[in-house]
């Protein structure tokens, strides 16, 4: 059953060190607030499971609080690579991460796997890919119908999932729409399921019948964070903060800028500051 | 003609190899663009299809990511990514998949993963998010790429995705049933498989571009056709559409 509780409280009580844990958003709906709360909480040891670690996985990565990343693309997209990560993986700073890699394929039918309760996620993937070659976690299977071979990797199953979502009714059932990405996939594979959302409204009476609606019992806790998906969107509130994208590059590529970066934005901001800086980027409603 | 450069040409030269009975799964970078152009150009009809789940999306701005809202606003209908990636490119909808490069060899196998050995990389780039399937799966697959040695080398330090491996028949060795890379568009020229070896071979020379010019930027030793046409030079139309288009999206990624 979900409750409704502060965003420190939510990442406190649900968060441990040494979790494997989601935060998911496939651009859009990037569960931000959540990760700098994470951060500013000090978490270690963390795996960090995503389809696409941008930003955030980045900034978690340059603060050592990383011990394993398990993902499918690396990159911030549309600009670049991703620079903290890439100092991780070149020099070891500021500790060496364990790296599970596999394609965008893999990646969401693993998560829908752990969704459907199944152990293994099967498709037909990886032909000629050299990941199949560096990765162990990629093996293949035959059908026993047609003897057709096909890839197999495990299930996702996160011990948590952080999304970023429009509303909550005040039931705490949540609703999320336009690219709606693996969210659904990540929070129904994972044992505990936090959301942080736009804002929360009565009902949903007024709603299209097939929007996609996680109800409340399958989420832990909810916290309302207006803007907390930024410098990424929420569609029908605010669009992306593409200058943000490209500034990031400049930030992660020094070491002392990023770690002056992290001090004045992320350890001394709170949730609530996220709701300014998407001021300029809301759309009419 | 007014002049244009040899990435303007390099994107309308991709974008003419594109139709309105077209399904393209499209990668972001160049290949963006060119679809973008056929789609406000010659090809209105064409399905884009980005892998953040938009089908048949419309944008006025090429999106920075694969997940701008840009897309979905415009799009025909958007679906969650394992649906996209497990109905639409694995179920064998897809007829194009148009794909960039870092590292391309001769026989179209693409690195974008790392420069250097996996395990201990020189440069670790963002891998290949749904290339690997992307490349596989979909009916056959364009890549547009600039030339440069650097780019284009006799042997990729990883295989993100297999075009034709080794050459010949390797694909369906590997049990895969599509026809892989079937064009090649840079700055210079086109290229498309040899029939048999499936080495990539020089068939059109953009407008002004030598022999000399396109081995130069070329890693490998270039095979060029019987008989290199010389690529048409954009047209107006076709020049004013990119042109207005990659203003427009300049000005909204500055958040102007």
């Amino acid at each position: 059953m979900a409750h409704f509780i502060p965003l420190e409280q939510a990442v406190r009580e649900n968060l441990k060190d040494g979790d494997t844990v989601a935060f998911e958003g496939f651009t859009h709906l990037i569960p931000t607030a959540a990760v700098h709360e994470a951060i500013r909480q000090g978490f270690k040891d963390l795996t960090l499971v995503r389809m696409t670690p941008d930003l955030i996985y980045d900034q978690m990565v340059g603060m050592g609080m990383v011990k394993k990343m398990i993902f499918s693309y690396v990159g911030n997209p549309g600009v670049g690579l991703l620079r903290r990560v890439r100092d991780s993986v070149e020099n070891g700073w500021p500790r060496e991460v364990e790296i599970e890699e596999h394609s965008h394929a893999a990646m969401a039918n693993a998560y829908e796997a752990g969704a459907a309760g199944l152990p293994l996620a099967v498709f037909r993937g990886y032909r000629g890919a050299g990941l199949a070659e560096v990765n162990p976690n990629i093996k293949s299977i035959t059908c026993p119908f047609t003897g057709e071979k096909l890839a197999a990797v495990p299930a996702v199953r996160p011990d948590v999932t952080f999304i970023h979502a429009q509303k909550a009714d005040k039931k705490g059932n949540v609703l999320i729409e336009g690219i709606i990405g693996i969210q659904k996939e990540a929070v129904l594979a994972a044992k505990r399921a936090v959301v942080t959302v736009e804002e929360v409204v009565d009902d949903f009476s007024d709603a299209h019948p097939n929007l996609c609606i996680l109800p409340h019992w399958t989420i832990t806790a909810i916290a309302v964070v207006p803007g907390g998906a930024h410098p990424s969107y929420t569609h029908g509130y605010y669009v992306r903060d593409n200058a943000s994208y490209l500034e990031w590059d400049q930030v992660a590529a020094d070491r002392d800028r990023f770690r002056a970066w992290m001090e004045e934005n992320v350890i001394k901001a709170k949730p609530e500051d996220f709701a300014a800086r998407v001021e300029k980027l809301r759309v009419a409603k | 003609m007014s002049d244009f450069t040899p990435n303007e040409m390099m994107t309308i030269a991709a974008s003419r190899a594109l139709t309105s009975s077209d399904v393209c799964f499209v990668g972001i970078g160049a290949p963006s663009a060119a679809c973008n152009v056929a789609r406000l150009t010659h090809a209105p009809d064409i399905t884009l299809i980005y892998e953040s789940g938009t089908i048949g999306t419309a944008p006025d701005v090429l999106p920075l990511s694969i997940g701008d809202g840009e897309l979905c606003d415009t799009a025909l209908t958007t679906v969650s990514v394992p649906e996209m990636f497990r109905y639409w490119l694995q179920g064998g909808r897809i007829t194009i998949g148009f794909l960039g490069a870092a590292q391309l060899d001769k026989y179209g196998n693409i690195n974008t993963t790392v420069i250097g050995d996996y395990h201990k990389p020189k440069t670790r780039l963002p891998g290949g998010g749904g290339a690997p399937e992307i490349a596989t799966s979909s009916q056959e697959v364009y890549i547009t790429m600039a030339q440069s040695k650097r780019g284009m080398v006799e042997k990729i330090d990883f295989y993100t995705s297999f075009g034709h491996g080794d050459g010949g028949d390797h694909r369906k060795r590997l049990g895969i049933e599509t026809k892989g890379p079937t064009l090649l568009i840079t700055d210079l020229a086109i290229w498309k498989p040899d029939p048999e070896t499936k080495e990539f071979t020089v068939v059109s020379m953009h407008p002004g571009v030598t022999r000399e010019m396109v081995q130069e930027t070329c890693g490998w030793q270039v095979k060029f056709a019987d008989n290199v046409e010389e690529t048409p030079p954009p047209t107006e139309l076709e020049l004013k559409t990119l042109r207005d288009l990659k203003a427009r999206t300049d000005a909204a990624h500055k958040g102007k």
